[in-house]
């Protein structure tokens, strides 16, 4: 099935394929690990065992999706190299280090004390137990940092020289690192992480309240989750409109694509694109249902600046629209409908009827997926919207490629889809399982088992010990 | 005087492999026992042995990797595709075997296939990356800037040997360390295990070793000529005194940490005897550390970081293994 396609064209999906697995994994924990740092605090502050015991619960979790991000991680590491050789070569000067200063400073402290985040509750005693927690968790955030700068260089290229065999070599570290698109994609990608993680415990709450509405754990989660909603969305609506602004000023063509806009508009006044069906071989969005002036307002808040299209661009420059079109209108649309939860649970929280708000709950669950779905489409706009370049206007996707045959691509991308289906689809269904459990009532081991990812715990002799917290430190 | 950076992070690198060979070398070597211990009670508890240590453990691995492509990227960009389909079965297995710690605990029904993904994972992952040294060490075809072999080229005799005598190592590591950690009839079981394991480890390193000078003039030169063949000696007379370090730590009741500390002698000695049929290069035959390096600003800029962040790295790693210090209760475990 894969024999018609090019080595170059493999790797592009074997690349997309295991990255976008991955981004699932720290989409989630970046958020949940500052979450638990928050339980923790909160049980440090108040004494009130509901905390405690949410963080036991959500701690199970973390573990076991921090698991499936590290071991797709490494994979990540190595690909650029296996796969993207001559992109490797190229840009390993400038971007390797941003990627060993990750390793560095935010790998290694994430996994030296998650060991003690998990299990050393009882071996260091409460404080050092609460140092660690918040190391983990800034040690997610760091790795964010690191990595999105990284992408951002890809997108937009500055402070580097390009030496005699056509590498590029550092000029000013401080230029690259804080490179023009990465302080907007670093909040972008930190809020969203945060949205992420808020609308997967809200979820798990308004579950649990569907079921028992007198559950004092998932009603503190849900209660958490809600305020989340409500006070990250409009900053994370704000922040998305203000990196939109900045690509505008550095990659038009991709801003031409989200929009849908083939033609230029020397005079200002675009329309806003609502829908439609953008068709690169005709040069042309067809069906288009539009607003008149609103696209001139959102991308240069002004009526009469000029604003390019596609129609701008060499065709072989030009990103592939439809999928940028689209993935940016649900990415958008996802995150109104975040926002339109938030508002909502603040008119139940005001008419005092937050936990018994039925419809909220079930709208709750129902997104509970959702910033997942509007991580991948926004990655998906913003990595589609490069191409053709992997570094950009710089060095073309189709010149960054490993000497590798299509055979051994394929194969490798056949065994990458087979193995990931498998484990991290039964990794979601274990995680879906611990979810379904409701919290705070003491849990028969049995049925969960103790948590293990990094550290040892009983195994039958002390069951109430793990979940209960009938123990202190 | 110039600090020569490229022969520094040559080292800060070599340094990273190392620390990763030994210490996910042990956790490697336990998903390799696995099937020669005694029951699902004795796989976990030795599964508990490595939990709270083995995300550390892979992170050198990241390093290894990560930092190649910082500070050498043209060897990053020669070997990768080179040692291709290795690579990707080294991920592949460490996939398996780094979600098994997690998914053996959350179903019943399937315990035993994620137990089967922890042993297969191990060894798959022992065996590509003792593969991958092996294709190293014969050397690899380049020709401008890029990987110029097959795609089996690292498919070889000699390969085949080097994985061999990897996986029998880890599997010592992982023995020896279980002996540190656990008592009774674990501990007697890893013992006898690491009787055989380790004189079939010096059959297999000797037999790498009177394979290895043979495999390129240079490698000849490098050991048995003047005058670096006064330093290539002291390898393997070191080599025999941790030998018989370990074989006197297994013999003698009482003394659980001494045959880890001399299986780790006698890795970081064999290591050193790569290094001395390695220098100057960083992939034989061709490319050299000052070839494959990044230009002073990249290595300075980084060397920076590495000063300051992997005494701390080794601090709170090596706090980390002082807090889950001892061997481990079965009945009890941590509370």
């Amino acid at each position: 099935m894969l024999d018609s396609f090019s080595a170059i064209d493999l790797a592009r999906f074997q690349f997309a394929f295991t990255i976008s697995a991955h981004i699932i994994f720290p989409a989630f924990t970046i958020g949940l690990a500052s979450f638990l740092a928050v339980l923790n605090g909160l049980w440090l502050w108040r004494r009130d065992e509901a905390y405690r015991r949410l963080f036991d619960y959500w701690k199970t979790i973390f573990a076991v999706v921090f698991g499936m991000g590290v071991v797709s991680g490494i994979v990540m590491s190595y690909q650029f190299g296996t796969n993207w050789s001559v992109f490797s070569d190229r840009t390993g000067p400038v971007l390797g280090p941003l990627m060993g200063y990750e390793v560095l400073s935010a790998f290694f402290l994430e996994a030296g004390f998650l060991g003690i985040m998990l299990f050393g509750r009882e071996r260091v005693g409460d404080r050092l137990h609460m140092a660690a927690t918040v190391i983990v968790a800034l040690g997610t955030l760091m790795s964010a940092f690191w990595i999105l700068s990284v992408n951002s260089w890809m997108q937009t290229p500055q402070g580097y020289s390009i030496n005699d065999v056509g590498q590029f070599v550092p000029e000013d570290w401080w230029l690259i690192i804080f490179n023009p698109s990465f302080p907007y994609r670093l909040v972008h990608m930190v809020l969203a992480a945060y949205l992420t993680t808020a609308f997967v415990v809200g979820g798990v709450g308004a579950w649990h309240l569907l079921r028992n509405r007198d559950n004092r754990g998932a009603a503190i989660m849900f209660s958490m989750a809600m305020w989340m909603a409500l006070i990250v969305t409009p900053i994370q609506i704000l922040a998305g409109d203000l990196h939109g602004l900045n690509t505008l000023a550095h990659q038009p063509a991709k801003i031409a694509a989200m929009e849908g806009h083939f033609e230029s508009f020397p005079e200002g006044r675009a329309p806003l694109v609502l829908f439609g069906l953008p068709d690169d071989a005709a040069g042309e969005t067809r069906y288009k249902l539009e607003i008149p002036l609103l696209g001139s307002l959102i991308l240069t808040h002004s009526l009469d600046t000029p604003i390019q299209g596609l129609d701008a661009f060499p065709t072989d420059e030009r990103p592939p629209s439809a999928l940028i079109f689209w993935t940016f209108r649900i990415m958008v649309a996802v995150g109104f409908a975040m926002l339109g939860i938030g508002l909502w649970s603040a008119w139940a929280r005001w008419k005092g009827r937050l936990h018994e708000a039925r419809w909220l709950h079930r709208a709750a669950v129902l997104m509970a997926p959702s910033g997942f779905l509007a991580v991948l489409c926004g990655w998906i706009t913003t990595e589609v919207g490069r191409q053709p370049y992997t570094v950009y206007g710089l060095l073309r996707t189709a010149d960054s490629a490993a000497p590798l045959e299509a055979a051994a691509v394929s194969a490798s991308l056949t065994a990458f889809i087979v193995v990931y289906f498998l484990v991290f689809g039964s990794g979601t269904y274990y995680v879906l399982r611990l979810m379904s459990k409701e919290p705070q009532n003491a849990v028969d081991i049995d049925e969960i088992g103790p948590t293990r990812a990094a550290g040892i715990t009983p195994v039958a002799a002390r069951p109430t010990a793990t979940h209960v917290g009938a123990t202190g430190s | 005087m110039t600090i020569d950076l490229p022969f520094i992070w040559a080292g800060l690198i070599a340094f990273a492999v190392l620390a990763y060979v030994l210490l996910d070398g042990f956790d490697l070597g336990i998903g390799i026992l696995f099937p020669f211990l005694a029951d699902r009670e004795e796989r976990h508890l030795a599964m508990n042995t490595i939990a709270p240590v083995w995300d550390g453990n892979e992170t050198w691995l990241v390093l290894g990797g990560g930092g190649l492509f910082a500070v050498f990227p043209l060897a990053y960009a020669i070997v990768m595709p080179a040692l291709y389909p290795l690579i990707i079965a080294m991920l592949l297995g460490l996939i398996f075997r780094g979600v098994a710690f997690e998914f053996v605990h959350r179903t019943r029904r399937m315990q035993g296939a994620w137990e089967f993904g922890f042993w297969a994972g191990s060894l798959v992952a022992a065996i590509a990356q003792g593969m991958a040294l092996g294709a190293l060490v014969q050397g690899i075809a380049v020709e401008g800037r890029a990987y110029a072999g097959g795609n089996w080229d690292w498919l070889t005799p000699f390969s085949a040997l080097t994985a061999l005598a990897l996986v029998v190592g880890y599997a010592l590591l992982g023995a020896t360390w279980l002996i540190l950690k656990t008592e009774g009839k674990t501990l007697a079981r890893a013992r006898r295990f690491a009787m055989w394991l380790g004189a079939g480890l010096i059959v297999l390193i000797g037999a790498v070793s009177l394979a290895t000078p043979f495999l390129r003039p240079e490698y000849l030169e490098r050991w048995f000529g003047w005058p670096s063949g006064a330093w290539s000696a002291i390898v393997p007379i070191l080599l025999a005194l941790a030998v018989w370090q370990l074989w006197t730590g297994l013999r003698r009741d009482g003394d659980h940490l001494r045959p880890f500390l001399a299986t780790v002698a006698i890795f970081v000695l064999c290591y050193a005897g790569l290094g001395v049929s390695f220098y100057p290069n960083i992939v034989p035959p061709a490319l050299t550390i000052a070839e494959a390096a990044a230009p002073d600003s990249s290595l300075l800029f980084l060397l920076v970081g590495a000063v300051v962040l992997i005494p701390m790295i080794l601090a709170y790693t090596a706090y980390s293994y002082w807090v889950f210090r001892g061997k481990v209760d079965p009945a009890d475990g941590y509370h």
